[in-house]
C-alpha cells in the first residue's frame, strides 16, 4: 500500500508542476495578447513609426526583424551544419575536438550585452560597417551558432548507427552516407533547433542595440535593389527591430500612445514567433516526408 | 557451470583442394585487436564459392568480429592484421578502395536497418549514387532483387510506401534485396534472423538456400539448427580462436575437437 501511495503522491506533484508551467504560459500569452491585439490593425502593421505623435505603426520594424532573422539563419545555418556534422560524424577524440567543444560552450554562455558590445567595437567601429543590418546579423550569428551547432550534432547523433553501417556496407562513402542517409533522418530534430534559435534571435534586443542600431530609417518598399540606400534589402542601413523598438518606446518613448504601441508590438512579436514556428514545422515535415517516404 | 579451459593449439581446420574446389575468399593469419584485447587470433579460413558457410560459437567468441573484418566494417573500430585474399587482392591492404570492395562483398546486419525511404528507394538509392539513372533499368533491378529475396509478391503494390511499414522479417529481406541489387560476389550475414520470429526466419533461410546458386554466403548464427539446416560448411569459434572447420555434417555429427563437441551438445554457450 505504501509504494502505491508514494507513487500517487509523486505523480500528482508532477502533474501540478506541469499544469503550473502551462498556466504561467497561458497567463503570459493571454495578458500580452489581450492588451496588444486590440491595437493591431492593417495600418499599425504597415505604416512607419512616429517619434512624437500618436498613430505610428511598426511596419519597418516588423520587416527588419524578419529580414534580420533570415540573414542570421543564412549565415549561421551552413556554419552550424558543418560544425555539427564534424562533431557528430568525424571528430576524433583529441585536443582539437575538445577545444572546439569548449569554444561552443563558452560562446553559448556569453551574455547578449557582451556580444552586442563586442559586435559594436569590432564591426561597427573597427570595420566601419556602421549600425547596419549586417553587423546585427553577424552579432546574432554568434548567438545562434553554439545553440544550432549543438542541436544539429545531437540530432545527427540520435540517428542509429545501423543506418551508417547500412550506407557504408553498400559502398557509399562516409560523406555520402552522412548527407544522403543520416541528415534527412535527423531533419525533424534540426528543424526544432532552427525554430528555437529563431525565437531567441527574433526576441533579442540587447545585442542589436549596439549593432543594428535603434533607428528605423525610412525604406521604400518599391525599390528592391539591395545596393540602394532606401531599399529594404540594403545590408548597410541601420535597422531597428521589433524587440529593440519595444525596448526603446518603453525606456524613452514620448509619443502619446507609447503604451498602446508597445503592447501591440509585443503581441505582434509573439504572434510572428508562433507563426514562424508553425511554418518551419510544416515545411520541415513535408520535406522529411518527401525524403523518407514516411506517411 | 564453469567454462572448461581448452587447448587452443588443438585445431581441426579444413583446407580445400583447389584443383577441385573454387575459393571465393580466404584469410591468412587474421588478427583483430580492440585496444589491448586480442579478439581474434590467427584466423585462417577458406570459403568455397557458391556455398553457405556458417560461423558458430558462443557470444564473444569472435565470429562477428571475423565476419565484419572481411569487408572492412571494422575499420576505425578495431585493428585488423593479416591477409584477406579476394580475387588475388589483399582486401586488408591500405591500397584497396574499400567503397568499391564493399560492392563486391555485401553485408546484411543483425537488426533490420532499411533506410527511412520508400521500399523502391531502399534498393535504387545506392545504385543511383553510383550513377545509374536509367529508370527502366532501375525498375528491373528492383523487381529482380525483390524476387531474389522472396519479397516481391508481398510488396509489389506498395513499392512507394515507407520501408518501415514492413514487418521485421520483410525489412530484413528488403535489406538482403538491397545488398544483392549491388550484384555482389559474396554475401556476409551477421545473425540475420536473430531478431525475427520463426516464420520469418524460415523464409530467410529458404531465400539464402536459393541465393547460394549465385552467391557465396557466409553467415554468423547463434542458432545451431539453422547452421545445420542451411550451411554446407561450419566453422566453430571459441574465445577468439577458430578451433574447428569442416563440412557441416561432420562438424555436427563427428566433431574432432572437444570444445566443439561440448558446445554442440550444449555444455556451454
Amino acid at each position: 500500500m505504501k509504494t502505491k501511495l508514494q507513487n500517487k503522491i509523486a505523480l500528482n506533484i508532477i502533474r501540478i508542476i506541469a499544469a503550473l508551467v502551462v498556466v504561467i504560459l497561458l497567463f503570459l500569452l493571454g495578458d500580452i495578447l489581450i492588451s496588444g491585439v486590440p491595437h493591431i490593425s492593417w495600418h499599425f502593421l504597415t505604416s512607419a513609426s512616429q517619434s512624437f505623435e500618436s498613430g505610428g505603426g511598426i511596419g519597418i520594424q516588423l520587416f527588419n526583424s524578419v529580414y534580420l532573422l533570415l540573414l542570421t539563419l543564412i549565415i549561421s545555418f551552413p556554419i552550424s551544419l558543418g560544425a555539427g556534422i564534424f562533431l557528430s560524424e568525424y571528430a576524433p577524440k583529441n585536443l582539437f575536438t575538445s577545444i572546439v567543444r569548449m569554444a561552443i560552450e563558452v560562446l553559448s554562455s556569453l551574455p547578449s550585452v557582451v556580444v552586442g558590445l563586442f559586435g559594436f567595437l569590432l564591426f561597427v567601429v573597427q570595420f566601419q560597417m556602421g549600425f547596419s543590418i549586417l553587423s546585427g546579423a553577424i552579432a546574432l550569428t554568434f548567438f545562434n551558432l553554439p545553440l544550432l551547432t549543438r542541436n544539429i550534432e545531437e540530432s545527427l547523433r540520435a540517428v542509429p548507427n545501423l543506418q551508417r553501417e547500412a550506407g557504408m556496407s553498400l559502398g557509399l562513402s562516409k560523406w555520402r552516407t552522412v548527407t544522403r542517409v543520416i541528415l534527412p533522418e535527423a531533419l525533424p530534430g534540426i528543424i526544432t533547433g532552427v525554430v528555437l534559435g529563431a525565437g531567441r534571435v527574433f526576441g533579442e534586443a540587447a545585442a542589436l542595440i549596439y549593432t543594428a542600431g535603434q533607428s528605423a530609417t525610412n525604406i521604400d518598399f518599391g525599390n528592391w535593389n539591395p545596393f540602394n540606400a532606401t531599399s529594404p534589402l540594403n545590408l548597410m542601413r541601420p535597422a531597428e527591430t521589433l524587440a529593440v523598438h519595444i525596448w526603446k518606446i518603453n525606456s524613452e518613448g514620448v509619443m502619446p500612445d507609447a503604451s498602446a504601441v508597445s503592447a501591440g508590438a509585443s503581441a505582434v512579436l509573439i504572434i510572428v514567433v508562433l507563426l514562424f514556428n508553425i511554418f518551419a514545422r510544416i515545411v520541415g515535415n513535408s520535406l522529411y516526408r518527401k525524403l523518407t517516404a514516411t506517411k | 557451470m564453469s567454462i572448461e579451459k581448452y587447448n587452443f593449439s588443438e585445431k581441426n581446420i579444413l583446407q580445400f583442394d583447389t584443383s577441385r574446389h573454387q575459393l571465393a575468399i580466404t584469410t591468412q593469419g587474421l588478427q583483430v585487436y580492440y585496444g589491448n584485447k586480442h579478439a581474434l587470433v590467427d584466423g585462417d579460413l577458406e570459403f568455397e564459392r557458391y556455398r553457405i558457410t556458417s560461423l558458430i560459437g558462443a557470444s564473444g567468441s569472435g565470429k562477428s568480429t571475423y565476419l565484419r573484418s572481411l569487408n572492412r566494417m571494422n575499420d576505425n573500430v578495431a585493428k585488423v592484421e593479416g591477409k584477406i585474399l579476394y580475387r588475388g587482392l589483399d582486401v586488408n591492404s591500405s591500397k584497396i578502395n574499400v567503397y568499391e570492395m564493399r560492392k563486391h562483398i555485401g553485408m546484411v546486419f543483425q537488426r533490420p536497418n532499411p533506410f527511412s525511404k520508400s521500399i523502391r528507394a531502399n534498393i535504387t538509392f545506392a545504385l543511383k549514387e553510383q550513377g545509374l539513372k536509367d529508370k527502366k533499368k532501375l525498375d528491373e533491378i528492383v523487381e529482380v532483387s525483390l524476387k531474389d529475396a522472396a519479397l516481391w509478391d508481398e510488396v509489389k503494390d506498395d513499392l512507394d510506401k515507407s520501408a518501415w511499414s514492413l514487418s521485421g522479417g520483410q525489412q530484413q529481406r528488403l535489406c538482403i534485396a538491397r545488398t544483392i541489387a549491388m550484384k555482389p560476389d559474396i554475401l556476409l550475414l551477421d545473425e540475420p534472423a536473430s531478431a525475427l520470429d520463426p516464420i520469418s526466419t524460415s523464409k530467410i533461410e529458404e531465400t539464402l538456400v536459393e541465393l547460394k546458386k549465385r552467391y557465396t554466403i557466409i553467415i554468423v548464427t547463434h542458432n545451431m539448427q539453422q547452421a545445420s539446416r542451411i550451411s554446407d560448411y561450419t566453422a566453430f569459434f571459441h574465445m577468439g580462436h577458430i578451433l574447428e572447420y569442416g563440412k557441416t555434417k561432420n562438424v555436427f555429427t563427428t566433431p574432432q575437437i572437444k570444445a566443439t563437441n561440448d558446445y554442440i551438445s550444449g555444455n556451454f554457450g
